[in-house]
C-alpha cells in the first residue's frame, strides 16, 4: 500500500504514542483497533518515521483502510479506518 | 550498631525479601516472553505496578519502573523538557534539589534551555510567590523536591501544583525522601510527574519509579525496546520491582502511626543535642519537616570527623548530601539557605527509621556531645572563626 498524505481527517479515537519506542506504533495500533467499531477511524500520533512504512503495510496485511498520514512539525498523524465486520 | 542514616538507605523488610525470592530463583522468566514462565513474571510486574500506584494514588499505567530514584529524576527533568521543546525552553528548579535534578537541568542549559535555579529561605523553603514570578511564556517545567533529604524541610508542593496548573506548566516533584514517611498523593499534590526510590521505603536497591500523569509526553532516556510502554528500554529487574511493590504496600499501611513514632524520637534527639552541645544549629524547617529527620550544623568542627568518631562508637549518621558524605565539602543546599561555608562544614544528619528505639536516641544523646567536645579540643577553630558569634538560636540567620 502506498503512502498518501491527507489533512483535516476527523477521527473517532486518538492514540498519542509520541516518543514511545518502536514497535509501540504497531502494538498500540492493534490494541486500539480492537476497541473500535467497524467503520470508525483511529488517529495515531507518533514521531517514529518507521511508521510511514509499517502502518500502511499493516493495513494492507490486515485489510483495514489506510486513509493517510498528515505531517506536523513534531510528529505524524496516521488515520486508519477499521474494516467492516 | 545504631543506624541513623535512613535517608542514605534502609535494610530490606523481611516480607519484601520473601516476596522477591521466587523471582531470584525459579521464576526467572522474561516478562516479554509469551510462554507461561514469562507470563508469570509479567503478572508479577503488573501487580507491583499496581502496588506502587496505590502508594501514591496513581493509576497503574501511570507508573514507569526505573533502576533508581536518580534515573526517575533524570528522566523527568530531561524527558519532560525535551518533549515540550516546541512550546518553550525555560525550566525552573529549586536550589534544594538533589544532583539528579540539578545536573540534568545544567545539561539542558548547555543545550539551549534557560534554567532558573530558584532561591530558598533560611529554612530551605521555596517561596511559591517567587516561583510564580519566575514563570514566563517560555516556561515548560517546574521541579521542586517534596521533602529535602538533607535538611528535612517539606516544600509547599500542593501550592506549587496549583500555580503550575494555573499557568499550564508541567510540574515534577522528587518524592524519594518523603514516600513512606509522608502521605504522597499525586492528585492532592497536583503533579505531572513524581520520582520514587524503593530502598528509601525498605525495598531493594536497583528499583525506582517515575509517576507520569496519563497523557503526558516524555522523551525516553534509554532507547531500545517496548518495555514500560516504550518509555524505558531494558528487561525489567523483576525481583527488585516485585520487592518495590511489596515495600510500597507495607509503606502505605500504618504510615501515620510510624510517622508519629519517628517524630517523637526525633524531637527527643533534637532536644538532647541542643541541650548537650553549644554552638549547634538545627537546620531546615523546625516544624514542616520529615518526621524522622534531624539535621544540624556544629560549629568549629567538620562533619566527616564527627561521622568517623561517631562510627567508632557504633553510631552511623551522614553529613552534607545525605547519600554521600564525601561528595562535597560545603553542601550547596546549606549554602543556598544562607548558612556560611564554614558552618556548613559541620553539617550532620540523623535520619531515623522504624528500627530505631528510644534506647538508640538516649545513646546518641550521651555520646554525640563527647565526640564534639573531643573534636573541638583539637580543632584549630575551637576559639571561633571570627565574626561568628553564638546566637543562642538553633536557626541560622539569613
Amino acid at each position: 500500500m502506498s503512502l498518501r498524505f491527507v489533512a483535516g481527517v476527523k477521527a473517532d479515537v486518538t492514540a498519542d504514542i509520541v516518543y514511545m519506542m518502536c514497535p509501540m506504533h504497531l502494538l498500540k495500533l492493534e490494541e486500539m483497533m480492537k476497541t473500535l467499531a467497524p467503520g470508525q477511524v483511529l488517529e495515531i500520533l507518533t514521531d517514529y518515521d518507521g511508521a510511514l512504512e509499517d502502518i500502511p503495510g499493516w493495513c494492507g496485511k490486515t485489510g483495514n483502510e489506510f486513509i493517510g498520514v498528515e505531517e506536523t512539525s513534531d510528529f505524524f498523524k496516521f488515520y486508519i479506518r477499521k474494516k467492516e465486520r | 550498631m545504631r543506624y541513623f542514616d535512613h535517608m542514605a538507605t534502609n535494610p530490606l523488610r523481611p516480607e519484601v525479601l520473601d516476596a522477591m525470592m521466587p523471582y531470584l530463583k525459579e521464576e526467572f522468566g522474561n516478562p516479554m516472553s509469551l510462554y507461561a514462565l514469562g507470563q508469570k513474571s509479567k503478572k508479577a510486574l503488573e501487580e507491583a505496578r499496581g502496588q506502587v500506584a496505590a502508594l501514591i494514588g496513581a493509576k497503574p499505567q501511570e507508573i514507569i519502573f526505573t533502576a533508581s530514584g536518580a534515573e526517575a529524576n533524570n528522566m523527568a527533568v530531561r524527558g519532560l523538557a525535551m518533549a515540550s521543546k516546541a512550546k518553550g525552553s525555560h525550566i525552573i528548579v529549586s536550589k534544594m534539589e538533589h544532583h539528579s535534578v540539578l545536573n540534568p537541568a545544567r545539561m539542558l542549559e548547555k543545550e539551549g534551555f534557560a534554567v532558573t535555579f530558584l532561591p530558598v529561605d533560611k529554612y530551605g523553603m521555596v517561596d511559591p510567590g517567587a516561583l510564580e514570578k519566575a514563570i514566563t511564556k517560555e516556561t515548560v517545567l517546574i521541579s521542586v523536591v517534596h521533602a529535602s533529604p538533607e535538611v528535612g524541610t517539606i516544600e509547599p508542593v500542593e501550592e506549587i501544583g496549583r500555580i503550575a496548573k494555573k499557568h499550564g506548566v508541567l510540574f515534577h516533584t522528587d518524592a524519594v525522601a518523603s514516600a513512606g514517611y509522608l502521605p504522597v498523593d499525586v492528585e492532592a499534590l497536583g503533579v505531572s510527574a513524581l520520582s520514587l526510590s524503593a530502598h528509601e521505603f525498605y525495598g531493594p536497591k536497583g528499583a525506582g519509579a517515575l509517576y507520569l500523569k496519563g497523557g503526558t509526553r516524555i522523551v525516553p532516556l534509554i532507547y531500545g525496546g517496548i518495555q514500560e510502554s516504550g518509555r524505558r528500554a531494558g528487561t525489567e529487574n523483576i525481583p527488585a520491582i516485585v520487592g518495590m511493590g511489596k515495600a510500597a504496600e507495607l509503606a502505605k499501611a500504618g504510615l501515620a502511626e510510624r510517622a508519629g513514632k519517628l517524630a517523637r524520637l526525633r524531637d527527643r534527639l533534637v532536644a538532647g543535642v541542643l541541650e548537650g552541645i553549644g554552638h549547634v544549629y538545627y537546620t531546615g524547617h523546625p516544624e514542616h519537616r520529615l518526621p524522622g529527620h534531624a539535621s544540624f550544623c556544629v560549629e568549629f568542627i567538620e562533619g566527616e570527623a564527627m561521622l568517623l568518631m561517631l562510627a567508632a562508637k557504633g553510631i552511623y549518621a551522614a553529613s552534607g548530601s545525605a547519600c554521600s558524605s564525601k561528595a562535597l565539602k560545603a553542601s550547596p543546599v546549606l549554602l543556598s539557605m544562607g548558612i556560611s561555608s564554614q558552618l556548613a562544614q559541620g553539617s550532620i544528619v540523623f535520619s531515623l527509621g522504624t528500627d530505631n528505639a528510644e534506647d538508640d536516641i538516649e545513646y546518641a544523646i550521651r555520646e554525640f556531645p563527647a565526640v564534639v567536645k573531643r573534636l573541638r579540643e583539637i580543632s584549630p577553630y575551637a576559639g571561633g572563626w571570627g565574626g561568628v558569634k553564638e546566637t543562642g538560636t538553633c536557626i541560622p540567620k539569613n
